[in-house]
């Protein structure tokens, strides 16, 4: 197990130094970047494993005590979260192999290598035991997401790509002045010693740590008010690539709010959390309502969900942060999904525009499924994953007696279902706008697109399957996470 | 922490948030590069008093500088130094597309505000 968890870092990276150098030879490149996604994503699966039965797998590099050097450490949650995030960006692979052959498709010989980086540094976010190494693996994935989002050079792209760079390079440049206060008044920046030191610092040092990392992470997560970078920027690049950030991007920003803020015990910020988390769910749907194109629609529901997962922060129980887990691990695959299924729409009729879409259920039935699935799934409607995860937000809003967010959450799990339908009612019912029906897609492409797609729900249904020992596993991480000794003494041993 | 650092922290960290708030990618990129010189100032601050360079065998244990923010500032700068030249970058195709480098609003946002309400 020690060899395998640097190895999920450091084979991606160097996968692809070796596809950028085959990027002329196609089939190879391909090889190369599918073997190797396949690969990290078994990998991930197999450390899941492994930390269920015989608990944290904790490796130094190059066998430096924690205080100087990083520590990779892989706990439960962090296993879990993984082989969501990988697995989804494999499915997302396969599907922009098939895309190429239509006109919406990135530049393949750089998409794959750089989705080979992102999912590198993703990794490396997931794994790492150090808040220092977490701002170099964050830089390492938005780096690669500002390659991805702006590699055409398209108008709208460059547009949009400006204002995203700018915030996300605002929130790494304070995060830089956080890791100095960090280490200005704890003399450390791992985490395992940073739980033991932080909560020793006078209680108005504390609530400014905690206060600044939410306000860093929580302007990559996307929540209210720091969000409108991202459906700005999210709809104008190609699907696969918006699909893969949907996915990750703002769920590494969730993972380390809720990684920094339970080992710290900041329980005392719960109730400006759970703020947060309402206005983020509220201002995302409604914005989600008010939107005409599918791409944005999804992109608004992005920020709708992250609320949801702050707000299992916010409780600071175990059932609270369980459902936050397993909330993580249900949005990641379902979200891409949606914007795959929104790609392809996009294919059909040359735009996601609403207005311009129609009938699409009486020609392509199997596109109708595809997408009625996870966006059930995203409103939270019995039996798919959604409704396991909501539920048990919701149960654990319950027992904790905040009775406000839970009102807002149901209420927002209504409006989530509306702007759905509508999206259904636009694209897939009514009639086509258009005289005569033009393939604007081969048939070797859509079926690519379709299996890929349809093999990630399945991924989201076995989400939902196998409920009960995922639940068993979330729980068994909140509880570690909420009592960060365990972790502590497991790292420092 | 000397009162000098404090001041250039502050005094650059004032001057480069002045600067990105403006519309211009280049004063934008330039307002970065005064943060991000705060930043390291910051993290350099951060590791305690001044001291001797920390090599092996040239100092003792009790008059070297802590060498554990120095070398997260260089890992910073060099982050800092790779972003600024992608900013630039983006900011030459800017001006390539559109005749300036201007950061623009959303513009579906832009048409989806100016909507009448049914």
């Amino acid at each position: 197990m020690t060899t395998l968890v640097p190895l999920l870092v450091v084979g991606p990276l160097l996968a692809a130094a070796l596809a950028l150098a085959a990027r002329s030879l196609g089939r190879l490149r391909d090889a190369i970047t599918l073997i190797t996604l396949f690969g990290v994503a078994l990998g991930a699966l197999i450390l899941v494993l492994s930390v269920n039965r015989s608990g944290p797998v904790v490796v130094r590099l190059g066998g430096w005590h924690p205080e100087l050097g990083i520590v990779l450490v892989a706990d439960l949650f962090a296993a879990l979260v993984l082989l969501s995030a990988t697995a989804t960006v494999l499915a997302v692979e396969v599907f922009s192999i098939g895309q190429r052959k239509t006109v919406w498709a990135a530049s393949p010989d750089l998409v794959g290598p750089l989705l080979l980086v992102l999912t590198g540094g993703v990794s490396l976010a997931f794994l790492t035991g150090d808040l220092f190494t977490l701002f170099v693996a964050f830089e390492l994935i938005l780096v690669s997401s500002y390659v991805l989002l702006t590699h055409q050079g398209r108008s709208g792209q460059v547009r949009s790509g400006m204002s995203y760079v700018v915030m996300n390079l605002f929130a790494s440049t304070l995060f830089l002045f956080g890791l100095a206060f960090v280490y200005a008044s704890t003399g450390t920046v791992n985490m395992a010693l940073l739980s033991e030191r932080v909560p020793e610092l006078s209680s108005g040092t504390q609530l400014g740590l905690g206060l600044w990392f939410f306000v860093v992470f929580g302007t990559k997560a996307a929540a209210f008010p720091l969000f409108s970078w991202l459906p700005d920027s999210y709809p104008t690049a190609p699907t696969t690539i918006t699909a893969v950030f949907a996915g990750l991007l703002t769920k590494v920003g969730v993972y380390s709010l809720i990684r920094f803020h339970t080992l710290t015990r900041m329980d005392e910020l719960g109730p400006i959390v759970l703020i947060v988390a309402g206005a983020t769910m509220l201002v995302g749907v409604l914005g989600a309502l008010a939107q005409n194109d599918v791409k944005r629609i999804l992109s608004f529901h992005i920020i709708s969900q992250i609320g949801y997962m702050l707000m299992g922060l916010g409780l600071f129980t175990v059932a609270g942060v369980a459902g936050a887990v397993l909330f993580l691990v249900h949005h990641i695959p379902t979200k891409t999904l949606l914007f795959l299924v929104g790609g392809m729409i996009e294919d059909e009729y040359g735009t996601s525009d609403l207005d311009k879409a129609g009938g699409l259920a009486a020609r392509r039935p199997i596109l109708g499924l595809l997408f009625a699935i996870p966006a059930m799934s995203l409103a939270g409607l019995p039996p798919f994953s959604g409704f396991v995860a909501k539920l048990s937000l919701i149960r654990a809003g319950i027992e904790a007696q905040s009775t406000l967010i839970v009102i807002v959450a149901l209420v927002v799990s209504a409006l989530t279902l509306l702007s759905m339908v509508k999206i259904w009612l636009g694209v897939f019912w009514g009639v086509d706008p258009r005289d005569e029906p033009t393939e604007l897609s081969s048939p070797q492409a859509r079926m690519l697109m379709t299996s890929a797609t349809g093999a990630a729900i399945v991924g989201t249904l076995l989400v939902a399957v196998l409920a009960g020992p995922l639940w068993d596993m979330s729980l068994a991480a909140a509880e570690s996470l909420l009592d960060p000794s365990g972790y502590a003494t497991e790292v420092l041993r | 922490m000397s009162g000098s650092l404090i001041f250039a922290i502050a005094g650059l960290s004032a001057v480069g948030i002045y600067m990105i708030t403006g519309r211009s990618l280049s004063r934008i990129v330039l307002g970065f590069a005064l943060l991000g010189h705060a930043s390291v100032l910051a993290l350099l601050a951060s590791g305690g008093p001044a001291g001797d360079p920390p090599l092996a065998d040239r100092t003792t244990a009790t008059e070297v500088a802590n060498p554990v923010p120095q070398a997260l500032a260089l890992t910073a700068i060099v982050i800092s130094f790779g972003l600024t030249l992608f900013l630039l970058a983006l900011a030459r195709r800017q001006q390539e597309l559109t005749g300036d480098d201007l950061v623009e609003d959303d513009v579906e946002d832009r048409r989806i505000a100016s909507q009448e309400t049914p």
